[in-house]
């Protein structure tokens, strides 16, 4: 540019100032749940993950009734079928056209006409069904066992850390005493204790679970407590009650989410070791972790039974991950870079 | 002088999810052989990252067709294998933060001898006994046994020591310094802009010293370029910089910097906050802030003109086309002409109330072996109406003085008497009574509001705690009224905290302090972490409110000159006891304590006349072993206490005389 | 740092002793001892008791399970026969120990070049490959993975042995299997550290000193990286323990982990305290050095006394 060229001279006018400048805001428009949304999104992985935790949230509630057969409802003329799936069957690999793995057609040699999706069990259960139903019940105890720790952990975690001092300090000497014990360990000795079933699975998870829950909130709680705009609300005279439900716990939502999240796969795990160690739910009522189990011993004969629950159970597992990685990622703006 | 280094249109660009940023566009620069080039800029302006291209160490940054002459070659186009041949060798770089920029787990001996093994092949003990000489130079004692050390167990000036013995390890031709002294204390700052200037003479150096506050260059630099928004806006010698500014973005730094004598009404400012370099408007980047801006500013960046061989500004105000602008005169070039304002009757002020009583307070804080004693043994008090600095380096307990004067920390020891009345036993006055009357400001304007919530309700917050508005129509008007009173609009009430920019929040933050009607305002360090050309926005408004709604104020900070600016009063707080207190220019103009001594000496003044007056040098270490029992606050003269034994208290008492 | 240790040491000794006796009197109200056997006699029933110590009052065994436990004595199995329980651990308890420390080191190793890896070439394919092992090995559950495992290669491709505990080629298939959750710990765990390591500002002081690649990462980034790996161990090492008890069922090795299994289904109480009394002990035991050794490990922290 040449700094002696000639401009049109009214160029040089005086600008006006457009409006008054200190109040110009960087208008996203966004408030932080939204901004958390569009950064979420952008992790495709993690999308998918949540589509598929969707899907199978859908299947486990409706799934079973997109047949006729019940869980429980046993035909020993129709045990250990293969899956067959109407259209799937043109695709050899996927093993979804009724042949056992010396690839006779089971459903040819037993005669029968209908369909079974993922095929059925030793008892000619049939096993889309039971993985469904199975999996409502996995889910159920995972989500109990996860809310129920969220809702300890986040009292006696914020309590601990905002009272801080002596009480601060005799709940943390508890939660090491319990931090020492290996969590299945106990579990196990609860469920000796209690008799496997929904409930007892559920609250013997419980009484471990919610330590780590209670150390992340009452971390982040401390770290919270002196940040000045804690401090501004407490000089402008605000009460416990509002420090925590105004300023502490809200801010405090993404690291809750994000453990809730791996929470529930962990629970899921837990249940299905309890199953596969001999601990489980006892029939008829069967969850993925019993039916991985009921499929392992016959997993030279009839690899059906066991991979199908190991894909779903590995798929929640998976997604679940996923979902809590990329919700780190968007909550956490530590991680964010 | 012949040119080392030449940059001839620099551009530097960074991806981000939300498009292409654009730090540096277009810098062309020299600098000659053993000259101090100081960078001056707000955070944005791309110094930062303009400088660290220069060794090629902006990990993602893209240099776009940029030619960097060094030594005849081009860094530019340079593999990274050619780079590591000049870095640390040739140029080598000090970085901000002394905490951060040494490896923790490796003792600062290894640290040193670590590049001078590699680049130049010498042997063990030889390198060994380099790093020595090297740390000796740097003023570090005990070198045989500090070389053993890990960076945590050196203070924040010492390591910054360190960090510039690495530098210098293979002794470079240029030294780039980016904003080496900001994270350090002004006493410790003037200690490090010393060392640098004496050890450019010493290696035949060039540095490139990168800063954001004009007033700390004025001594140390030859030339002075100003950049803004990535490009550079004014270059020149400092005298031309200082004394014959030609850029409206220059005008305003160096017109908010506070006068010597403190006495002006209000400090010049540059409206607004810089730019979001994600989408830089057409023409200048400056031009919305500008008071002088042409129509053509919005249309064309302007070109460089030449002022002089050595001195260019990029703004259109030099066009021949253009009107002519009178310059606003500085604040700091005037002259400290009436040294006898002190007219005013003094009698009067003695007699005003005191809001405010602080008694023998101490704060601890830490279990017995480890006991810390934030603040010790502190009396004060606060006349209605005035403003009282408190000023302190880091950890000298000012901050826990201010909370504890507001209860959020309770004393160890001592009472705060508000209004004639004990705020600490429940039966002089309620808390939350108390409330409403003092209120604080703080100092970090993005965690001192809850991101969570709208600035509404942030504003709001101690209308709904104290039920001040009867319904939700009233609380809205309130807010408006509020957002107006502290220069935001209205309309954005609805809006959350992060689409605001530093200053607005803090602006959000005195909304919410003055919501309850306080009349005693404790502001803890309230501009420490915003831009330059916010600060003396924000210092403004303070002072506007204080006339306006007939505020007192306990104002914090570390930086003298501020404090200078807006106190009547000051007192400086070393080790968490005052140690001196008296009217603010009497402090100024007759300083007693050693400790304030070498604070006020340790200033940086825009004053290039200013002759390197010795620094008085504040030693820790006689202070501390020298009668400390006999030392207490004593009175020399009405309203100057100082902080002595009886034999300083008579030699002070001769002074005064 | 004395005094830490000690008051560390008795901390520990107290939780053990908290575990100690919550086990012991879980136990005494668990249903289904195996001498409820309907068809045992009154008389043997009675005999039975009197040999196991069953028909003293609770507060006097429990004081004699303590003083025993002191002793080094866990009791005697009711499974095998007045077999004591210390020896039945010791017995076994080598097994479990060579594939614990076999996966343990395998699994880390593998864990830090894969999360290393994937630092180094952050946000690229490479980067996002490990990512994905991390998270399959992470959420792939043990009895999952342990059995496919089998299936395919022990079975279907016959390339390792199935079962069984005779030698290093039998070893192979259950290391892999307990490995993954420690590959996937590590390498994630890594991952995040190195990556924010990278981004410190020390890392960009050794770059402009103009070092090669190789030095500044190995010396200033995966040092200062590694020694926080050190304290996921204590949660790696319970994994380890939980997933013996898979594996080693899965195939068949005679480890201290397949004997715990079979005492849970057979009620063998006094085993069940003992394991669980020995697994809460080493992790504890771990959790312990883990703590001093990142004192060691970390001036920061050594220099300044080991206090927190």
């Amino acid at each position: 540019m040449d700094p002696n060229q000639k401009y049109d001279p009214k160029l040089f006018e005086r600008a006006s100032r457009p409006e008054e400048d200190s109040s110009e805001v960087h208008d996203t428009g966004l408030t932080f749940w939204r901004d958390a949304w569009i950064q979420f999104r952008r992790n495709k992985a993690a999308l998918l993950g949540l589509i598929v935790i969707g899907l199978i949230i859908f299947l486990a509630i409706f799934g079973p009734y997109f047949n006729s057969y019940g869980s429980d409802e046993q035909n020993m003329s129709r045990s250990n079928l293969p899956p067959k799936v109407p259209l799937l069957e043109k695709v050899s690999w996927l093993g979804m056209d009724g042949t056992d793995s010396r690839g006779v057609d089971q459903y040819e040699v037993k005669g029968i006409d209908e369909n079974f999706w993922f095929g059925t069990d030793e008892l000619g259960r049939d096993l889309w069904t039971r993985v469904w139903e199975g999996s409502r019940i996995s889910l159920y105890i995972a989500f109990l066992a996860a809310g129920i720790d969220l809702i300890i952990g986040v009292i006696y975690g914020s309590v601990s850390a905002y009272y801080g001092g002596r009480v601060d300090n005799v709940m943390q000497r508890i939660l090491e005493v319990l931090m020492g014990i290996p969590e299945l360990i106990l579990v196990i000795l609860l469920i000796m204790l209690l008799q496997p079933g929904i409930l007892s699975i559920t609250l013997a998870m419980i009484i471990t679970g919610w330590v780590g829950m209670a150390r992340i909130v009452r971390g982040q709680v401390l770290k919270l407590k002196n940040q000045e705009f804690v401090l501004a609300s407490r000089a402008l005279g605000a009460k416990d009650n509002r420090l925590l439900m105004k300023h502490l716990i809200p801010n405090t939502m993404g690291p809750i989410i994000i453990t809730t999240m791996f929470t529930v796969p962990v629970a899921i795990f837990t249940e299905a070791f309890l199953s596969f160690i001999g601990l489980g739910l006892q029939p008829p009522i069967a969850s993925l972790g019993t039916l991985v189990n009921d499929g392992f011993k016959l997993l030279r004969i009839y690899p059906h039974l066991m991979v199908i629950s190991s894909v779903v159970i590995s798929l929640i597992m998976i997604s679940f991950n996923i979902v809590g990685d990329g919700l780190r990622d968007a909550l956490d703006p530590r991680m964010k870079r | 002088m012949s040119n080392i280094l030449e940059v001839d249109n620099l551009h530097v660009s960074f991806d981000s999810y939300d498009g292409e940023i654009e730090a540096v566009r277009g810098v062309s620069l020299n600098l000659k052989k053993g000259e101090t080039l100081a960078i001056v800029g707000e955070s944005g302006s791309g110094k930062s990252v303009m400088c660290k291209s220069l060794m090629k160490l902006n990990p993602t940054g893209r240099l776009k067709d940029a030619k960097i002459m060094f030594e005849g070659k081009d860094i530019a186009s340079m593999s990274e294998k050619q780079m590591r041949k000049i870095r640390g060798t040739k140029i080598s770089m000090v970085f901000q933060d002394p905490m951060t920029s040494l490896n923790p787990t490796m003792p600062i001996g290894k640290q040193i001898i670590e590049s001078m093994r590699y680049h130049d092949k010498i042997t063990k003990t030889k390198a060994i006994e380099r790093a020595r000489e090297l740390l000796r130079i740097v003023g570090i004692t005990n070198v045989e046994q500090r070389m053993k050390e890990y960076p945590h167990q050196f203070s924040g000036g010492m390591r910054q020591r360190v960090v510039i013995a690495i530098a210098l390890s293979c002794y470079p031709d240029i030294l780039i310094a980016d904003e080496p002294t900001t994270a350090l204390d002004v006493t410790i700052q003037a200690q490090i802009l010393d060392l640098l200037d004496e050890l450019k003479d010493k290696f035949g150096m060039s540095i490139v010293f990168i800063t954001h506050d004009l007033a700390v260059v004025s001594n140390i630099a030859d030339r002075v370029a100003v950049m803004y928004a990535g490009k550079i806006v004014e270059v020149g010698k400092v005298e031309e910089i200082f004394k014959n500014p030609q850029h409206p973005y220059t005008w305003g730094l160096l017109g908010s910097i506070p006068t010597v004598d403190g006495k002006e009404e209000e400090l010049m400012t540059i409206a607004g906050s810089p730019p979001n370099l994600l989408n830089i408007p057409q023409g200048d980047a400056f031009a919305k802030r500008n008071d002088y801006a042409l129509e053509i500013d919005y249309v064309e960046h302007p070109p460089m003109f030449k002022v002089s061989d050595t001195h260019y500004a990029a703004t259109w105000l030099l066009h021949e086309q253009a009107p002519k602008v009178e310059r606003p005169e500085f604040n700091f070039l005037k002259k400290a002409s009436s040294e006898e304002s002190t007219d005013e009757p003094e009698v009067e002020e003695y007699s005003k109330d005191t809001i405010l009583k602080v008694e023998n307070l101490k704060i601890q804080f830490g279990s017995k072996e480890n006991l810390v004693k934030a603040v010790d043994d502190i009396t004060l008090d606060v006349k209605q109406g005035e403003t009282l600095g408190i000023v302190g380096e880091s950890g000298s307990g000012k901050s826990t003085l201010g909370r504890a004067i507001l209860g959020l920390y309770k004393p160890t020891e001592g009472t705060v008497y508000y209004d004639g009345k004990d705020v600490n036993d429940g039966k002089g006055h309620k808390r939350e009574d108390l409330a409403q009357q003092m209120q604080m400001i703080f100092q970090d304007p993005y965690s001192s509001i809850n991101p969570r919530m709208t600035v509404a309700d942030i504003i709001a917050e101690g209308l709904d705690i104290h039920k001040l508005a009867e319904n939700p129509k009233q609380r809205m008007q309130r807010i408006q009224e509020l957002l107006e009173e502290v220069g935001l609009n209205k309309e954005h009430a609805n809006r959350y905290p992060h689409e605001f920019s530093g200053g607005q929040r803090q602006r959000v933050g005195i909304a919410r302090a003055l919501a309850v009607n306080p009349k005693f305002i404790i502001a803890d360090e309230p501009i420490s972490a915003l831009d330059v050309s916010v600060q003396a926005q924000v210092i403004n408004l303070l002072k506007k409110l204080q006339n306006t709604n007939n505020l007192t104020y306990m104002f914090i900070t570390h930086d003298l000159s501020m404090a200078r600016y807006i106190s009547d009063r000051i007192g400086v707080m070393y080790q968490g006891k005052i140690v001196e207190m008296a009217k603010t220019d009497v402090l100024f103009s007759n300083p007693l304590h050693s400790y304030t001594k070498s604070l006020l000496s340790a200033i940086p003044l825009p004053d290039l006349e200013q002759q390197k007056t010795k620094r008085v040098v504040f030693d820790k270490e006689k202070y501390h072993s020298a009668e400390p029992l006999g030392r207490k606050l004593r009175e020399v003269a009405p309203g100057h206490l100082v902080e002595c034994t009886e034999k300083e208290f008579a030699h002070f008492k001769e002074i005064y005389k | 740092m004395k005094r830490y240790v000690i008051s560390r040491i008795i901390f520990m000794l107290i939780t053990l002793l908290i575990i100690i006796s919550f086990t012991f009197f879980l136990m005494q109200t668990l249903p289904g001892s195996p001498f409820n056997d309907e068809q045992l006699s009154e008389f043997q029933r009675e005999q039975m008791n009197e040999r196991y110590g069953l028909n003293e009052p609770v507060p006097k065994q429990y004081l004699n399970y303590l003083t025993n436990l002191v002793k080094g004595d866990l009791g005697v199995s009711f499974q095998y026969d007045g077999r004591p329980v210390t020896g039945i651990i010791k017995e076994r308890i080598g097994t479990s120990a060579v594939l614990g420390i076999q996966s343990l080191i395998f699994g880390t190793i593998i864990g830090l070049a894969l999360g290393i890896i994937g630092a180094l070439y952050h946000n690229t394919t490479i980067d996002y490959a490990s990512i994905i092992i991390a998270v399959i090995g992470l959420s792939i559950p043990n009895f999952v993975f342990a059995g496919l495992l089998q299936y395919w290669v022990g079975v279907k491709l016959e390339w390792l042995p199935v079962a069984f505990w005779r030698g290093f080629e039998y070893t192979i298939l259950p290391t892999i299997a307990l490995s993954m959750f420690v590959i996937a710990t590590v390498a994630r765990y890594i991952r995040t550290e190195m990556i924010e390591v990278l981004s410190e500002d020390y890392m960009l002081t050794a770059k402009s000193k103009g070092l090669s690649r190789f030095t500044m990462i190995w010396r200033h980034g995966v040092r200062n990286s590694m020694i926080p790996i050190i304290t996921i161990m204590g949660p790696l090492v319970v994994s380890l323990v939980t997933g013996t008890l898979i594996v080693e069922k899965i195939f068949s090795i005679p480890g201290l982990g397949d004997q715990f299994v079979d005492s849970i289904l057979t009620n063998d109480y006094p085993v069940i305290m003992g394991v669980t009394i020995f697994y809460s002990a080493l992790f504890i035991f771990v959790v312990f050095v883990v703590d001093l050794l990142y004192g060691v490990l970390d001036p920061r922290i050594r220099l300044s006394g080991g206090d927190k």
